[in-house]
């Protein structure tokens, strides 16, 4: 089993946009092996031939008509909206990306 | 050293569905900012997504009409990334199963035929749109969110890294664009964001095989800024090689006022999208039976439309091309002979004054003041010897202005052509006792000299007099 | 018993037989709440006002002689995960702390056409993530029984107000077993449907492929008229079944006879000796009544945790990236939008929500999908096929709800991973997509309830409710609620 180092923690952090203070590291890195330990034992099935069940119902080509449907009044889309300007949602300096 | 380019490009195309692709918000272009948005799109918590029928259709026509082989089983994955454009922080594509794989196009680049193979072809959802603050995202305090494309449906045409040149580039991207038109799945205009490139480029050196480092330049939206921006990325890496330097892999910009492209200040996080399979969407099975049925129903696509072109009218591969590489364009000069014109001159015709006076006035081609019928008829008065194309080609401008037909113009304006040989001699006589000088020197053996004596003749009948009676009578008399 | 105490189907027919009206009803729930749940601590938002709006609405059709449907003015709350317009819909989380949707769930679509007096949004594990309701990030629910222990969770809330008679009904979610459990710690009925036979549209996503919306009720009875109600095919969820709806009252009958029960040899360890005697006992009375039970196995349930430990954090981590500080929802304010969208989902998730996510970010990410993820997916085929083949030979499979009856809030709390392993009989049935039902079948030494799971076929719930009822009937568990004063008239 891999075990999990505090870059390994920092950089997960950073694609799930979560700051873990630098004193929490060592304590979520140790959450983190304890529970794939745990888990490992999966690991020991032989699942070689087995397919992954993505779905548990046999659905297929589940599709809806190409026909308009009304959209929101614009004030409902943006009731929830922290910040907005001239019905646009507003949002601070965005980096390059 | 001598270097080579590898060019990738991967082609978004809008497809002109009704509704988004995964609700019924309207996908029409230029409403007001987030007037076309529903819980769906919005990525409200508890929403879930059910996939228009249509955006499947579409993207098959699109994999057949550019020559792949369809996944008869496909599903759509989520690509994990955080971006305000994004209302769920991930965007619902497909990854590992795309709806169709393994085509190509056949590009035209001076006179020889490419083959531009096409890695895969799948289905996503737009983002929205960003208004910054300030001129650039760089220099902007904050950023306003509109959420009217995000769910709008995307096919993603990638290519292999086949193509060698700006110029082949272009061709590429001309001949996708005219595809998706044909089968009409898209409406591909650039400057409405229905298409758009990334593009990958980097250099190795000549005949070897091993790709070099890739630079990668995002959202090029228009024909001329992929030739700018590939030349000049051609440029900037040759240089750099032949500094002894490495190319960075990046992204970068292409700066349009400045004619150059820039590195994206990117964050050295890692790109990890964390794919996996959408959840809330079930895969989609599509039958042998119903892909055969697909193919049946394609219309006749442009390279098919070409020959036939060439086979049936005797146009030349050129011309052809340039007829056929828009549907419309095709369309309006297959009406144009099949109300019974000569093919080469209304291929000429279309080519050269319409084409002229629609760029002029920024008009499509089925915005044309001269419909296909009545470029038709003046062709054949051509033909009759009515009219002279020199007298045509003013006929033709009254068209334009005025949508009239070409009978009804030509006897408004006495435009007929002067056939009667008595008339033209008596002109003729004229201008050679007019002429002394000309007609000296004509003698004289200075056979260009007939021209300007022609142009004479022309002049005094004011274009009306048969050109080819002129001729023959002026060498007649100064025998 | 009062009002409060009693079950759906009896307040129908006093409705019915004009012994009570609609608005007394309602006015009687909204006193209970006011007398106990200020230490039970159900309820997160109380809708007095609409709610005996509602009630009025009904008793004026009761006054024009029109007939009433099960449900209508029958007083019933909802788990804050699922969207109710107009309503605040929190997940109990800091995040959606003022967050209105704009829309409602199919769910509360369908309920609401029956109308019912709607009493408010119940309290939950913050989105859903959790056992025991203590990671609520307002404040924990007290289990009904003995205020000390929790009600279980995710659906602690749900399940807490049927126990206290601040609830006639509710519903709740159930995604590792966030209905059945706190069913169990809190003494009533509490169903997980097959999957896909409830819309899944509105109701604030956890793990997409687990998640599936049910009932808690008094009794079978209710549980099956309100499985009536919610279940059907919606076309605004793409994973929702097409299969007909068959009418689930018509299989409240006391027959078991030559029913074939199931006892899985691997759910028969791990668990409290109170526990194992009240289900064996149970499931002795099952065979009594003329129910043939048999030892089966499913050999791979000792995996079944870890693949659901896996695919759960995994599409939680992506389900949960929306929440953003963008267009809904609290924001943080940062220096660019990187900061703010890291300060927001930093400052207003809990502790174990952010956990989830780590964990579920890593599963999913580059160079460990295969081994995490993927291997995940693989091992629910596995379970999936220990059930499909079990149930060649039973009808249904009998287990306990939980390895123990409720414990002290706080006492688990510290080890996440100990929390985690209570889902041991659970879990199995949503990798599966299988339904499931708990019914109470005793109590504890120290008075605490316990809950017996049934389990069926895909889509046979029907057979579920059968089996339930005719337990429960020949028992008297489902005539009283938990003992916090004044349930007597």
């Amino acid at each position: 089993m891999m075990k999990v180092t505090s870059k390994d923690v920092e950089n997960v952090a950073v694609l799930s946009r979560l700051a873990i203070p630098s004193d929490e590291v060592e304590k979520y890195t140790g959450h983190l092996n304890a529970f794939l330990e745990y888990v490992d034992g999966i690991s020991a099935l032989d699942t070689d031939a087995v397919v992954a069940t993505a779905h548990v119902l046999p659905l297929k080509n589940v599709f809806r008509e190409d026909a308009v449907k009304p959209s929101l009044d614009r004030d409902l889309a943006l009731l929830n909206a922290p910040e907005q300007e001239d019905g646009y949602f507003k949002v601070p300096k965005i980096l390059e990306d | 050293m001598s270097y080579e380019a590898v060019i990738g490009l991967e082609v978004h195309s809008e497809l002109k569905t009704n509704t988004k692709i995964f609700c019924g918000c309207a996908t029409s272009f230029g409403a007001e900012q987030n007037t076309h948005v529903c819980p769906v799109c919005l990525g409200l918590p508890g929403v879930l997504p059910v996939i228009n029928k249509r955006v499947v259709e579409f993207a098959i026509k699109a994999g057949l009409a550019l020559n792949c082989t369809i996944n008869k089983f496909s599903k759509f994955d989520r690509k994990n990334y955080y971006y305000p454009d994004l209302p769920k922080n991930f965007q619902t594509s497909q990854y590992d199963l795309p709806i169709a794989e393994y085509g190509y196009v056949d590009i035209d680049v001076d006179g020889k035929t490419k083959r531009i193979r096409i890695t895969r072809i799948h289905m996503e959802e737009d983002a929205g749109k960003l208004v910054h603050s300030g001129n650039t995202i760089k220099d902007s305090a904050s950023s306003n969110v509109d959420y009217n494309r995000t769910g709008v449906p995307l096919i993603e045409i990638v290519s292999e890294p086949d193509i060698s040149s700006a110029a082949e580039a272009k061709a590429y991207m001309e001949k996708i664009k005219s595809v998706l038109e044909y089968i009409d799945v898209s409406n591909c205009k650039m400057e409405e964001g229905n298409l758009r490139a990334d593009v990958n480029v980097s250099l190795r050196p000549t005949g070897t095989i091993p790709l070099g480092t890739k630079a990668e330049m995002k959202n090029i939206n228009s024909f001329k800024a992929i030739e700018g921006a590939i030349e000049y990325e051609i440029e900037r890496q040759e240089e750099i090689l032949e500094d002894g330097g490495h190319i960075v892999q990046e992204t970068r910009t292409w700066d349009d006022a400045k004619g150059i492209t820039l590195s994206m200040r990117t964050k050295e996080a890692a790109h990890d999208y964390r794919y996996l399979p959408e959840p809330d969407l079930v895969p989609i099975i599509t039958t042998d039976e119903e892909i055969e049925a697909y193919q049946k129903n394609l219309p006749e696509l442009p390279d098919a439309r070409k020959e036939r072109l060439m086979a049936d009218c005797g146009l030349s591969s050129y011309d052809a091309a340039i007829l056929t590489a828009s549907r419309q364009t095709a369309e309006y000069f297959d009406a144009v002979v099949s109300s019974g014109a000569d093919a080469k001159l209304a291929a000429n015709w279309i080519m050269g004054d319409l084409s002229k006076n629609l760029n002029a006035e920024g008009k499509l081609i089925t915005q044309s003041p001269v419909s296909a019928e009545n470029l038709a008829k003046m062709i054949a008065l051509i033909n009759k010897g009515t009219i002279s194309s020199k007298i045509a080609k003013t006929v033709f401008e009254e068209m334009w202005a005025s949508g009239d037909e070409p009978e009804k113009i030509v006897k408004e304006k006495g435009l007929v052509q002067i056939t009667d040989t008595k008339a033209i001699e008596e002109i003729v006589d004229a201008v050679i006792a007019a002429n002394p000088k000309p007609v000296e020197d004509y003698k004289g053996g200075n056979e260009k000299s007939i021209g300007f004596l022609v142009g004479q003749v022309m002049k005094q009948s004011k274009g009306k007099a048969n050109p080819g009676v002129v001729n023959e009578l002026l060498k007649g008399k100064l025998q | 018993m009062k009002l409060f105490a009693k079950p759906a189907h009896v307040l129908h027919d006093m409705l019915v037989k004009k012994e009570i009206t609609a608005v007394e009803l309602a006015k009687d729930l909204l006193a209970r709440i006011e007398a106990v749940d200020g230490e039970v601590k159900a309820y997160l938002t109380v809708t007095k006002e609409a709610a005996l709006l509602q009630a009025a609405a009904v008793d004026e059709k009761i006054a024009r002689g029109e007939t009433i449907g099960f449900l209508e003015g029958i007083p019933g709350a909802i788990k804050d995960n699922i969207c109710t317009k107009g309503i605040k819909t929190t997940c109990a989380s800091k995040m959606l702390e003022n967050f209105v949707p704009p829309y409602n769930a199919t769910v509360m679509e369908k309920i609401q056409a029956e109308n019912p007096v709607i009493l408010g949004k119940v309290n939950m594990d913050e989105f859903a993530m959790g056992g025991s309701t203590e990671n609520s990030a307002y404040f924990p629910t007290h289990n009904p029984w003995n205020l000390d222990c929790v009600p279980g969770g995710s659906s602690g809330g749900s399940a807490a107000a049927v126990a206290a008679g601040t609830a006639i009904w509710a519903v709740g979610s159930d995604t590792g077993g966030s209905i059945r459990q706190p069913a169990s710690f809190c003494g009533v009925v509490g169903m997980k449907p097959t999957y896909g036979r409830v819309s899944r549209y509105g109701l604030v996503a956890f793990a997409s492929s687990l998640d599936q919306i049910g009932p808690l009720t008094r009794d079978v009875t209710d549980c099956a008229h309100l499985l009536n109600i919610i279940s059907g095919y919606d076309e605004k969820d793409s994973t929702s079944s097409k299969t007909e709806v068959p009418d689930f009252t018509k299989s409240l009958v006391q027959d078991v006879k030559g029913l074939k029960i199931g006892m899985p040899k691997e759910y028969f360890k791990g668990m409290d000796a109170d526990v194992e005697k009240a289900v064996r006992d149970a499931i002795k009375e099952l065979e009594a009544l003329g129910a043939e039970v048999k030892e089966i196995s499913l050999p791979h349930t000792d995996y079944a945790i870890s693949a659901y430990y896996l695919i759960a954090p995994a599409e939680a981590s992506s389900n949960l990236a929306r929440y953003d500080g963008v267009s809904y929802g609290e924001r943080v304010d940062g220096v660019d939008i990187v900061d703010m969208m890291t300060k927001t989902r930093s400052e207003k998730f809990g502790e174990e929500v952010k956990r989830r996510i780590m964990i579920g970010s890593y599963a999913l990410s580059a160079g460990y999908y295969d081994a995490y993820y993927l291997k995940a997916l693989k091992v629910r085929t596995l379970v999936k096929q220990d059930f499909d083949k079990a149930f060649e030979d039973v009808d249904v499979i009998v287990a306990p709800t939980a390895p123990t009856a409720a414990y002290e809030i706080g006492s688990l709390s510290s080890d996440p991973l100990k929390m985690y392993m209570q889902d041991v009989y659970t879990v199995p049935l949503n990798l599966a997509g299988l339904p499931g039902i708990s019914v109470p079948c005793g109590f504890n030494k120290t008075g605490m309830p316990i809950g017996l799971q049934i389990i069926g076929k895909a889509l046979a719930e029907d057979t579920l409710i059968r089996t339930a009822y005719t337990y429960e009937q020949s028992q008297t568990f489902h005539n009283s609620i938990a003992g916090l004063g004044g349930e007597k008239e």
